[in-house]
């Protein structure tokens, strides 16, 4: 069974994936502006500064727009179709790439409300997911 | 700059062998319809002094260099901005400013590619990808793919408009009508809205007939000032107005779903050409998808937010329709190489000239193209007209 394309981390985003794997959900927030980012970067993309504190996020959020995937994009994802692909609206404003999982795909609907699950895809790496809240 | 600023004009355009071209190489493909958008014009590679290419594939690394190394020539001006299929509508943009402040005097924009041949001449996936270093380790890792991005657009379009899959069949029936009176065109046989919408789902709401061709492909066009340009073989096709723009690199990050950079970029190209929306008489949209085509006629603003299902019904955008669109078929049925935007660019130069035989809109004396790269994230407009 391949694996799907997995993170490698890197400077910006290495505190992240730390914390996926310890089943934490994380976000940058600005100390300098108030605002929050997602992805993880090195700076502000709001206003480039660099004084960022990771904070634990909710993990709440809703699903701002799917797609039920029917073709694998990639050989890991030959045996997992079809998959739903999303970008979620965290409840603390950025919206992120994800999958809606543990449903029916035809039962996603945009608006829903969800909840960040765990993807242990490996030893190594934690994918952050979500489910109908 | 010593220079004053000099109008400016596309004086030749061509494609190279197009569809399954497995016996040449992206390079030589590039080359050859550089070579055959010179001869239009009665130039030789030797008047070229600007260059402007990207090629984002295997062995294209420092595109412009390689290209002009390839082909002999020594840019004075080069440019291998990649923002995607858009890039070679923002060339004409790059091309114009550098002939009319005296940068360059004849522009050359070539692409190549065999898309096709490289994947063994079958679609299907392409990445094997194990780990994923940059921000794209935040989409790729939950299988996102070029048509998934383009699906979650359409997927919001429709939830925000009720916009519906028949909607977006219109697009590519009209544009498969386009195609049947194009002999160089990969699919020519007229389809109907039913077989777009009982063609298969690859990701909800896009069905393969919602999808751009995968093909092996060159194009090129040339540019140099309009007083020159009077001088040369072919008839000269002015630059009007161009605009560029960018929003985002993944979709995960577009600002908003639903409108493309081309809300910049359409208004830009519109401004510095004088012209309103009632002055085009034939329009070349970027259709990677047919949500691609939905979203870049609303951002140009040809209709209103969330009316683009209602503008295309009815094959408006068809042969006979009053908002002739795509008029060579596009990148759903005549070609599409990975990026097709100077595609774009060839078809209304020659819709302008009133070359385009069966297919001509008659007395089309106005042209607007306009290039979409990346996931929805970059646009290229230009304006063309007749001299």
């Amino acid at each position: 069974m391949a694996l799907p394309p997995l993170p490698r981390p890197y400077q910006d985003t290495a505190p992240y994936w730390k914390a996926a794997r310890e089943h934490r959900f994380v976000i940058q927030h600005c100390t300098e502006c108030g605002e929050h980012q997602f992805y993880p970067r090195g700076v502000c993309s709001h206003c480039l500064s660099s004084d960022l504190e990771w904070q634990d996020a909710s993990g709440k959020g809703e699903v701002y727009s799917f797609s039920v995937n029917h073709r694998a994009p990639h050989p890991g994802f030959a045996d997992k179709l079809p998959f739903v692909l999303a970008i979620v609206e965290l409840a603390e404003g950025p919206r992120m790439m994800t999958n809606i999982v543990e449903c029916h795909p035809e039962s996603v609907t945009i608006g829903m409300t969800v909840e960040v699950v765990f993807d242990d895809v490996t030893e190594e790496v934690t994918l952050p997911k979500f489910r109908p809240a | 700059m010593a220079n004053a600023q000099r109008d400016v004009a596309i004086v030749g355009v061509a494609e190279s062998d197009l569809g399954r071209v497995p016996d040449k190489s992206k390079f030589q493909l590039s080359a050859e319809a550089s070579r055959a958008a010179l001869d239009e014009a009665g130039l030789t590679v030797k008047d070229v002094d600007g260059l402007l290419t990207t090629i984002i594939t295997e062995g294209g690394q420092f595109s412009t260099m390689l290209m002009a190394e390839y082909m002999g020539i020594t840019p004075r001006f080069t440019d291998s901005t990649s923002i995607g299929g858009s890039s070679f509508v923002a060339y004409v943009e790059h091309a114009a400013m550098a002939i009319a402040t005296g940068l360059c005097e004849v522009a050359l924009i070539c692409h190549g590619s065999t898309n096709i041949s490289d994947r063994g001449g079958k679609g299907g996936p392409v990445s094997q990808t194990t780990d994923v270093f940059g921000p794209s380790q935040f989409e790729e890792p939950y299988g996102v793919s070029t048509v998934g991005s383009y699906a979650l657009a359409a997927q919001r379009h429709m939830h925000q408009y009720g916009t519906t899959s028949e909607q977006l069949a219109e697009i590519a029936v009209a544009t498969r009508h386009w195609a049947s009176m194009n002999p160089k065109a990969y699919m020519r046989d007229r389809i109907t809205i039913d077989d777009v919408m009982n063609s298969r789902l690859i990701a909800s709401p896009l069905h393969l007939l919602d999808c751009c061709l995968v093909t092996d492909a060159g194009g090129a066009v040339v540019l140099t000032s309009l007083e020159r340009a009077r001088d040369l073989k072919s008839k000269p096709v002015r630059v009007l107005g161009t605009g560029e723009a960018h929003t985002h690199r993944m979709i995960s990050q577009m600002p908003d779903l639903t409108q493309t950079a081309a809300a910049i970029s359409g208004k830009l190209a519109f401004e510095r050409a004088g012209l309103t929306h009632t002055d085009i008489d034939v329009a070349e949209i970027y259709d990677s998808f047919t949500i691609t085509v939905l979203l870049t006629l609303e951002s140009l603003g040809f209709c209103k937010p969330g009316e683009g299902g209602a503008f295309v019904s009815n094959q408006r955008t068809a042969p006979g329709g009053d908002f002739p669109m795509n008029t060579q078929g596009g990148a759903l049925s005549y070609t599409h190489p990975g990026m097709f935007g100077i595609f774009t660019v060839i078809e209304g130069t020659r819709q302008v000239r009133g070359d385009c035989g069966p297919r001509q809109v008659p007395d089309a004396k106005i042209a607007l193209c306009n290039g979409t790269g990346g996931v929805l994230s970059s646009t290229g407009t230009i304006i063309l007209g007749r001299d």
